[in-house]
Parts: C-alpha cells; structure tokens; sequence
C-alpha cells in the first residue's frame, strides 16, 4: 500500500525537460510578443476613432475572452486548413495564444490609457508635441505604471496557458512531460516535477517584472518608496 | 504689426455659442488682463487662440500664424505661442529639468546639452533653480506653477497665454507666481492673462477686456477699468469681485 | 462512416453542455466555501496561517491548471484511489478556484478602511458581529463584479477537463469531429454556446464594477 515517489525515472529524463522548458519559454515569448502589439494597436484603435473600428476591436475582444483558449486553439489547428490554410502545431498554438492575450491585453492597456488626465495630453500638444510623441513621452510610462500589476499578472498567465496547447502536441513542456509520463507510469511525479518547473519559471519572470518595474519607473533620486504592488489580482487559465 | 488678433470669431460646444463675435488686437510687449465671470467665454477665448478649442467661425493671427475654422498649423503656432494652465500639468514621471527639456528636444530637435543650458536659464528666471532634480510631487503648488510657466518660456514664445494660473493655489503661494508673472511682462513679453487677481490686473496689465456673455463688454486701459466701469455689468462685477 | 453535422450533432453539444455546467457549480461552490474561508483566515488568522495560505495561493497561481488537473487525475493513484474523471476536474478545479476567489475576496475584505473596523469596535461588537454587519456586507458589494468575472474564468477552466476525457462540452466537441470530420462548424457551435453562457456573465459583471476598471477576472 505504501508507495514510495521515486524520482530518479524523471530526473533521468532531465534533458527532455529543459528542452520543454525551453520551447515553453520560446512559445511564451513568441506570443507575448505579438499579443501585447496586438493589444497596444487594438487599445489605440479603441479610444481614437472612427467608430466602427472601435466596434470591430471590441467585437474581438468580447469573442476572445469569452471562450476558451483550448477551442480557440482547436478551431485554428483543426478548423483552418477547411480553409486552405494548415499551420503546424507549434505555429497554430502561437497564433491562438497571441489572439487571446491579444484580447486581454487591449482592454488592460485601454485602462492605462483612459487613466491618464485629459490635461496632460493637452500641455503635451500646448508645447508643440505631436499627438505620437504626446503617447511616446507623456502617455507611456504613466499609464503602464497604472497597469503593470495587471499587465504582468496576464503574461504569467500566459506563461502557465501555453500548457493547453499540449492538447496538439506542440512542443513545449506539458508535451515533454506527458512523453516522459507515458514512457514510466510514474505520473504523480511527472506532473509534480512539471509543476515545479512552471512555479520555477512563473517565480523568475516575476522577478524579472520586477526589476523592468525598477528600471521603467525609476527616479533620478529616490525619494519616496515606490508605489508598484507587483501582485496579480487574479486570472484566467483558459 | 499686432503680436494678436482675432478677428470677429464664434465659437459653440454643440448648441451653446460661448464666444459671439469677439474681436481683440494686442501689441507685442503688451499686457492684457481678461476678467469676467465663469461661463462669460474668456478661458475658451484663450484655448482657441492655441487651437485648443476650434473656432466656427472668424480668424486669429498670432505671432505670424493664422487659425480659421478650417486651417491652421497649430504644431507650429504652438512653438511660438505658450499656455501655463490652472492645473499646473506637469508631467509627474520626469523631474523639473526634464519636464523643461523636453519640448525643445523633442520638437524642436535641439541636442541636449543645448536644452539644458536653456532649461538653467528658465529655471533661474523663475527663481527655481535648486529645484531642477525634483519630481513634481516634492514640490509646493506655487513652485509647481512656476516651474510650468518656465518650462513655456523654454520653447522662447512670443506671446504667453495664463489661463487662471493662480485659481488653484492656496493664497500664500499666489504671490510668488505673480511676481515671477510680473517681471516676464517687464522684460516685455507679449502676454494675455485670463485672472481672478483684480489688484494684478490693475497693476500689471496694460489693458483689461471685460468679457460678459461671450463678448467683449468693455476694454479699456486697467487703472480705468476699475476705477471708472463704463457699463453696469462690470461694475457689478468688480462690486461682487471685492466682496 | 462519416456522420454529418445537424440539429442531433447540436443536441449532443447542448447534452454535454449541462456537464460544463454542473462542473462549474460544484467548482463556484466548492472553491467559493474554501475561497472565503481562506479569506478570512488570511486577513485575521494568526500569522503561520496567514502565510500557510498565501503560500498555498502563491503556489496554485504558478502552476497552469491542466498539470493542477493532471495531476488529481493521473497522479493520486498512490492513495490507491483513481479518481473518475468528474471527482478528479471538481478536485482540482475546486483548488485553483479557492486560491484565485480566495484571493479576490481577501482583497476586498482589506479594502475596507480601517476606520470602519474601528468604529465596529468602538460599539462593542464581536468579530462574528463585526464581520457579520460592518465587514462582509461592504467587502459583498465591493466583490459582486470581480466575483461574476471569475465565474466565466470557471466555466472557461472546465474545458481542460477535455483532456483528461471528462465529456463536458469540449470533449464532446472533439468526439464529435472525430465522427463528421467538421471541424469548423463543430468548434464553432461549440464556442458559440461558450459564449452563449459567458458573455451574459461578463456584461454583468462589467456593469457591475462600474465597467472602466479591468482587473484579470474580467
């Protein structure tokens, strides 16, 4: 009755897990990368005008974040090649993890944008600035101070999401972990050992957040103590 | 050659009209104090002389630019024409130097070292000097407002829009924006100031408009104005103003 | 012999649909119980426990759902237990749902001001009083958005279930293509009736934050 947790049969495999770690932080980057570009361009399109872009963007939103990423990623793996266009694995679970942080990403940066006075954006344009550089100098660094807690909470949780897309054998690390579990039956220690791994990861890009925080919002001198809470609220697995 | 005119506009939010046909020339060097109740158009008159607001109608020519209802380069006319506003704005993510260098840098191209020096010279101007590592939330509501006044004369105006400036402060630190106000007009800039401050307007300014409805009611020289108010309704006005 | 995709293929989506849903309850009622007591535990118990909970929350929130999800399936066979698929997703879904509503409900308790713990305390009131007519109904109202946004977060989490063949709305939607070879009108159906269930929810609690504000948990 007994059972012992060996971990030796994992730890044997030790290289396929850095390899998926590695395709897991390879897939996370690739898609946090262009969801946040997508999130940026679609929260601009948003609060400029004209309006029917504006609807549009708000159309994607709301059907992204009201499905699950594993049917997102589903009807893009199985349900494009209807349509001629069959993508790879790996290539379809990027594009579905980038839209749908796409989708989160918008409205998370629309916040950090409508939180910004009117009243700066105005002694922007007073001084002659244009309405790019108003964004670039004066819009920018404020806002993502105002978002970053949920900003970095979303990407950790894309971070963690990339695991759903083990469900077409992408590579990344619950692929890896999955192979490994079927090769030795030892699955509790598998996916404990895969668990600790995503904790690893998800504790390293915290505190790289947080040092990103320190750099993008530093003061010349330091005053007073910074007023980030880098603690995500809470979130979305799928 | 007038540094100011505006020629007969009309301005409406939606239904309202807010300005109906004002007209106004103001000489380089000259100082103008507009005075007048809430709702009777004078801060709206100001934000349309930078293009702020958009006029319907008539024409503004300030310092070389033309603003019409339909044209007007206001990225350039904004390089010759300055606004401080009531609410200070500074930008709260870059010091007081920063705040000062960076419109010249990043509009009018200028290499850094250059925008420095002019940010020393503003900053000395307005007496603010030691103050050009802080951040705006270190500083008093006075020196904030003088900080923005100089981060304006750093892009060298030729005219200066004050759009209630000193509204916001509590009374003790109105002076010292007032006194800074004081000798820009005595080095001669062109200057039109949208105030409250009866006893500045009477000193300082050459001349006082009194708007009322969204016209010019009255204008005259400033020890005039208020002493010898032509019309009932300012002298209603300065009556309610000492009060 | 490829089926083709009608109304019967839509009844058997709608069919594995009530699954989707009494996962979610089971999860929303178990992990709401767990969540508050956690809560409260974390914002008044004493400090190990504080921090036993906030580790158990810290470590749930590094960790992606599906391993959650795999490992209360395949991996508690040690207890000489297996799980069906159902125990198994209401388990592990049940865990994360309390360290995140857990989370949430901690936060709105804290953002009751101080002042009004004091004042509760100046008239003599208990904790259970306290809590029962000053705290909880404040911490309630302030919670009422978050709290519906995390609700779709649920409905959302149980489609991992699929991969562990639990037959909720997911899986019956690969069964299903597997059977006509339609995947795209398949998976459509199927996330229209996700939306279907999750938009209605999303709107509320939208309106019920007063909209402007995005938090994670829509």
């Amino acid at each position: 009755m007994a059972y012992e947790m060996q971990f030796g049969p994992i730890i044997a495999h030790a290289p396929d897990l850095l390899q998926g770690a590695i395709s897991t932080l390879s897939l996370s980057a690739q898609s946090i990368a262009i969801g946040v570009s997508i999130g940026l361009c679609c929260a601009v399109a948003r609060t400029e005008e004209p309006r029917l872009l504006g609807k549009m963007v708000a159309t994607y939103v709301e059907v992204f974040r009201n499905t699950p990423l594993l049917v997102q990623l589903f009807l893009i793996y199985f349900g494009l090649p209807l349509i001629g266009l069959r993508l790879t694995a790996d290539t379809s679970a990027v594009f579905a993890i980038s839209l749908n942080l796409g989708a989160y990403s918008t409205e998370i940066i629309r916040a950090g944008l409508i939180a910004i006075p009117k009243t700066q954006v105005e002694a922007g344009l007073a001084l002659g600035m244009s309405r790019l550089q108003v964004v670039r100098h004066i819009v920018l660094i404020p806002a993502l101070r105002v978002i970053y807690p949920a900003l970095t909470g979303q990407l950790t949780l894309t971070l963690l999401g990339t695991s759903i897309a083990s469900a077409i054998s992408a590579t990344e690390l619950t692929s890896a972990g999955s192979k490994i579990e079927s090769a030795n039956f030892r699955s509790l220690e598998t996916f404990l050992t895969i668990a600790a791994i995503y904790i690893a990861l998800t504790l390293a890009f915290r505190f790289v957040y947080w040092l990103i925080g320190l750099w993008l919002f530093r003061r010349k001198r330091p005053p007073k103590p910074s007023l980030i809470a880098d603690i995500p609220a809470a979130g979305v697995a799928a | 050659m007038s540094a100011l005119r505006i020629s007969n506009i009309q301005k409406f939010f939606g239904p309202v009209q807010v300005l109906n046909d004002v007209s106004l020339d103001v000489e380089p060097s000259e100082v103008v104090a507009v005075i007048g109740r809430s709702g009777s158009g004078k801060s709206t008159m100001l934000r349309c002389i930078n293009g702020l607001e958009r006029i319907q109608k008539g024409s503004i020519e300030v310092a070389g630019h033309t603003i019409t209802p339909s044209s007007g380069d206001l990225r350039a006319l904004r390089k010759d024409v300055g606004i401080v506003f009531q609410s200070y704005n500074l930008f709260p993510h870059l010091t007081v130097e920063e705040n000062i260098m960076l419109a010249p840098v990043v509009v009018k191209r200028m290499r850094r070292e250059e925008a420095r020096e002019i940010a020393a010279d503003v900053l000395g101007r307005v007496g603010l000097s030691e103050k050009k590592d802080a951040y705006a939330d270190e500083l008093s509501g006075g020196q904030q407002q003088r900080v923005a006044i100089a981060r304006s004369l750093a892009m060298r105006p030729k005219v200066m829009l004050f759009d209630e400036v000193t509204s916001a402060l509590d009374p003790e630190l109105t002076g010292e924006v007032l006194k800074t106000m004081e000798e820009l007009a005595k080095a001669g800039m062109t200057m039109i100031l949208v105030t409250h401050e009866m006893g500045f307007a009477r000193q300082v300014a050459n001349r006082t408009v009194f708007m009322h409805h969204g016209r010019i009611w009255e204008q005259g020289p400033s020890a005039e104005m208020f002493t010898a108010p032509k019309t009932p309704e300012l002298r209603n006005f300065i009556a309610s103003s000492l009060k | 012999m490829i089926k083709s995709f009608g109304w019967d293929s839509v009844e058997f989506l709608l069919f594995a649909t009530r699954w989707t849903l009494l996962l979610s309850a089971m999860t929303f009622v178990l992990g709401g119980i767990f969540g508050l007591i956690f809560a409260l535990l974390r914002v008044l118990g004493p400090r190990p426990v504080q921090l036993l909970i906030a580790g158990y929350t810290q470590l749930i929130q590094a960790t992606p759902l599906l391993i959650l999800v795999f490992i209360a399936f395949y991996g508690l066979s040690f207890l000489g237990l297996y799980f069906p698929p159902l125990i198994a997703a209401a388990i592990s879904l049940s865990m994360y749902t309390t360290a995140f509503l857990g989370d949430i409900w901690r936060g709105c308790i804290e953002s009751i001001p101080r002042q009004q713990w004091e004042a509760a305390d100046a008239l003599a009131m208990t904790l259970p009083q306290k809590l029962r007519y000053v705290i909880l109904p404040q911490a309630l109202r302030i919670s009422l958005g978050p709290t519906v946004g995390f609700m779709v977060q649920i409905v959302k989490n149980t489609s991992v279930t699929a991969l562990i063949g639990f037959v909720e709305l997911t899986r019956a939607g690969q069964l299903l293509n597997n059977m006509t070879f339609q995947p795209f009108a398949v998976f459509m159906t199927v996330a229209a009736i996700y939306f279907t269930i999750c938009y209605p929810l999303s709107f509320i609690s939208q309106r019920l934050k007063g909209s402007r504000h995005v938090g994670l948990a829509h």
